[in-house]
């Protein structure tokens, strides 16, 4: 797996702050646990959340003496698992252990989907695109983050394969085409509510004119 | 207004020997031992400052308190996890404080593992003598943010103390999404470029 298409440095800057929302960090969470580069980069970032902190005006404690507890110190690390397989460790609580055990919801001509629970802010959803589908764009505004886990997509803007991520502002228009071979199966996070009522009419569409 | 970050005048700043790698050797005396008056050093270094992190994404005074105990707690129970690594003690506080945030005062879930053993993946440039480098490293970050002019700074500290995302911040200073996160490229690139300067 090689990847090509990284997550933007505004959205990198935020995942490392602690601001991004809920469902754009799951999605930076999945791509940063595939991705060595964009693991530096992260550290990196996190360096300055350390250095702001510091300068911040302590504020009085109101214990004087901390607890240290004897009996529940962690005798020995736990290796953090790397991403495994095609579901990345983040995600594979919310997907579970297969891509192909996943009960697809058909929204559409060649496009099925799945909505991933979330707590908190933003909307999570597996889609899976039929060769050669094209998979529409369904937010206005807000930020919008496809991470591939299966197959490839193509755009204007190049090919993403497992492990890419398009991380583009909402108000450039894009529409991805699934590989004309193997399809796609991506996770697509957004920001704003989920818009899955949009989603349907806008794909359903061209069929209506039929 | 944001109250500036990175020029916080007297009082302010971490004590001198933070940034000489004794905090690091807090945390291995910690680790090794348990030794309760090095945790007791941490503790009122990073205490205070952690609990008015919690404060500034508006927990009130008893939760920051209790969001304080719990970061310097978990610190305790897993500074074995941690001494040894080559990333700072002060990084790590702040990841385990962030996640903490992001679970009790956000309710979400913290997407980020801590970054014990992230940070220990091999850099691609390794520094042949890693405390040095460590030291000197801090100081550029310190002055490259400080550096940064007023309308980055701005992005950068409602994104890290206030805890905003790139919308609330857009509507916060009345900007379009475009410009908060180009403002934030911008500032990232100066650190960056601060960091890897041989200079």
């Amino acid at each position: 797996m090689t990847i090509t298409h990284h997550l933007d440095a505004a959205t990198l800057m935020s995942f490392a702050a602690g601001s991004l929302p809920s469902a754009l960090a799951a999605v930076a969470a999945a791509h940063v646990a595939m991705c060595p580069h964009c693991r530096r980069e992260v550290a990196m970032l996190e360096r300055i959340g350390g250095t702001l902190i510091s300068a911040l005006a302590p504020a009085q404690l109101d214990h004087s003496q901390p607890a240290m507890p004897q009996t529940t110190r962690a005798a020995s690390p736990t290796p953090v698992a790397a991403a495994a397989g095609e579901i990345p460790t983040p995600l594979a609580p919310l997907i579970g252990g297969s891509l192909d055990a996943v009960a697809w919801r058909w929204i559409g001509p060649g496009l099925r989907h799945r909505r991933l629970p979330l707590r908190g802010e933003g909307s999570l959803q597996l889609i899976k695109a039929s060769p050669g589908a094209s998979v529409p764009e369904h937010t206005h505004g807000g930020s919008e983050i496809t991470l591939v886990l299966r197959g490839a997509l193509s755009d204007s803007s190049g090919r993403y394969g497992p492990g890419d991520v398009a991380d583009v502002d909402g108000d450039i228009e894009h529409t991805p085409v699934a590989d004309p071979e193997a399809g796609c199966i991506c996770v697509i996070a957004t920001e704003a509510p989920t818009r899955f009522r949009g989603l349907i009419a806008r794909l359903m569409q061209p069929w209506h004119g039929l | 207004m944001v109250s500036p970050a990175f020029n916080p005048g007297p009082g302010g700043q971490l004590p001198p020997t933070a940034y000489r790698g004794i905090m690091a050797d807090l945390l291995r005396r910690v680790a090794e031992r348990a030794d309760p008056a090095a945790f007791r050093e941490l503790y009122e270094t990073y205490g205070p400052r952690v609990k008015a992190y919690m404060m500034r994404k508006g927990a009130d005074a008893g939760t920051a308190e209790d969001l304080a105990q719990e970061t310097l707690l978990t610190v305790w129970r897993k500074a074995a996890l941690y001494a040894g690594d080559r990333g700072s003690t002060t990084t790590w506080v702040f990841a385990i404080a962030r996640n903490l945030r992001i679970d009790r005062l956000r309710r979400e879930v913290p997407w980020q593992e801590l970054p014990e053993w992230r940070l220990a993946e091999p850099a691609e440039d390794a520094q042949p003598d890693e405390a040095l480098a460590e030291k000197q490293q801090q100081a550029r970050l310190r002055a490259a943010l400080a550096d940064l002019p007023a309308d980055q700074q701005q992005v950068v500290t409602l994104a890290y103390l206030e805890g905003l995302s790139h919308s609330e911040i857009a509507a916060r200073l009345a900007l379009p999404l475009g410009t908060v996160k180009s403002r934030m490229r911008i500032a990232y690139q100066k650190v960056r470029d601060a960091l890897e300067d041989p200079a």
